[in-house]
């Protein structure tokens, strides 16, 4: 049998077996959305319904919810392979495993980040953001939702190993997603002043190039730590 | 005319635990050859073979396949190796159709109807569109074993691949074996019991339990 070598069948597939797997047990795709959704609505309740004040706070409430319901679903992005064996299978796979991890994040932001950016323009508006806004935070959650996927990939390469890694992944993801949030918040903010917010989109962009080439060689690394 | 090594184990030590699995280990294997690793629960079998499959790095020693050793060309070797180990990479959601196309195109092959046709001859006929979890343990086990047959690899390492197999598959895994070390593959495997069929080239590694 004649082996020929396509990078690309390779990411279709990794990609694809994981997209399957994710419409098998829908709660994958569901229990980060209403995550996403309870945090929103909860929080109008529990401040008071004023528009102002949420228009205020809206950019801040929307990031976290997305930050938080997006390290849901981490912990389980290496978990299943480790436990089968598949994890083995790719590293001793003629392919390098940079490329079937990209599959797997890309994969993952399919299930939990796309949803979200899709979602959006729906809760920004439970927010009272208005249309300038509304741009933005779609704008900041298409740039940053990959971001968090990527960052968050590390962590969960690293703990994978670990019987109950979720915590100490939070403790070491956390911090990194810091910046991500800082520089979309400060986007969304700057456009509901009516300004031009390209700046701030630049670097999470920038960030996002860094992470597509950087992340998935760190994060295959981090797994052949965790699977010897 | 001198037959090369395949894969050459140098003088490779493993500590787990702060126990002495193995120590300045060394043997070779040639094409052709097959070894059947033996030893107690805990004696380090599974360790030695990960190490091999390059996995795990040991602490002293080196692996050599082809003359070249495989921390340094860990793709080429990748490319040659089959690796079946306890947890044998099935997807239990998956249908074992999937599993088996995955696997094909991971690792470069093309995905014709011989996958069908392999589930059917490995007893599996008309449970190739449920999902594996459903199986037996017996079943699943053949669902990953189907790889046996769909690849060009040269170098096999099996660890318990007769686990939860009846007779029938022990012996048409053994047959497969000899069709493999025909071609001039070599294999590498662990195991309790003896191989029914008798390999002219078989080898025999014991590892003590050392304390």
């Amino acid at each position: 049998m004649t082996a020929q070598h396509s990078y690309w069948q390779l990411f279709t597939s990794v990609y694809s077996k994981d997209v399957t797997l994710a419409f098998r047990q829908r709660s994958e795709i569901v229990n980060p959305l209403l995550f996403f959704l309870i945090v929103i609505t909860l929080f109008p309740l529990a401040i008071g319904p004023e528009p102002a004040l949420l228009k205020r706070i809206a950019p801040g409430i929307i990031w976290v919810a997305a930050l938080l319901s997006t390290m849901l679903g981490l912990d389980k992005l290496f978990r299943d392979d480790y436990n089968d064996g598949s994890l083995e299978q790719l590293i001793a796979s003629p392919y390098p495993l940079s490329l079937s991890v990209l599959a797997k994040v890309f994969a993952h932001w399919t299930i939990t980040g796309l949803p979200m950016v899709l979602m959006a323009p729906m809760f920004a508006l439970l927010m009272n953001l208005d249309s300038q806004a509304l741009g933005a935070t779609v704008l900041t959650l298409l740039i940053g939702t990959p971001l968090l996927s990527f960052i968050g990939a590390i962590g969960a390469a690293l703990t994978v190993g670990l019987q109950k890694g979720g915590i100490l992944m939070s403790l070491l993801v956390l911090p990194l997603y810091i910046p991500v949030l800082i520089f979309a918040t400060s986007a969304i903010d700057t456009s509901s002043m009516s300004l031009a917010y390209g700046g701030q989109l630049a670097i999470l962009g920038a960030m996002l190039a860094v992470a597509c080439v950087c992340a998935p060689i760190a994060i295959s690394s981090a797994l052949k730590v965790s699977v010897s | 005319m001198r037959i090369t090594n395949l894969l050459e184990i140098k003088s490779v030590t493993c500590t787990k635990q702060e126990r002495c699995l193995f120590e300045s280990l060394s043997f070779s294997l040639e094409a052709g050859q097959i070894m059947q690793i033996e030893g107690p629960n805990g004696a380090g079998k599974t360790s030695l073979l990960r190490i091999i499959s390059g996995f795990a790095r040991p602490d002293e020693g080196e692996i050599h396949f082809s003359g070249q050793s495989i921390s340094d060309n860990y793709d080429e070797f990748a490319a040659q190796l089959l690796f079946i180990g306890h947890k044998t990479g099935v997807n239990g959601q998956l249908t074992a159709y999937e599993n088996v196309c995955h696997w094909l195109r991971v690792h470069g092959c093309h995905v014709d109807k011989r996958a069908y046709d392999l589930l059917s001859l490995l007893g599996l006929v008309g449970l190739e569109d449920v999902p594996v979890r459903t199986l037996s343990a017996g079943q699943q086990r053949r669902v990953a074993l189907v790889r046996l047959w769909l690849n060009n690899a040269k170098l096999w390492i099996l660890d318990e691949p007769f686990t939860a197999l009846d007779k029938k598959g022990v012996k048409q895994l053994q047959t497969r074996f000899a069709e493999h070390l025909a071609q001039g593959g070599a294999i590498l495997l662990t195991t309790h019991q003896d191989l029914t069929t008798h390999f002219t080239a078989l080898k025999t590694l014991v590892l003590e339990y050392q304390f």
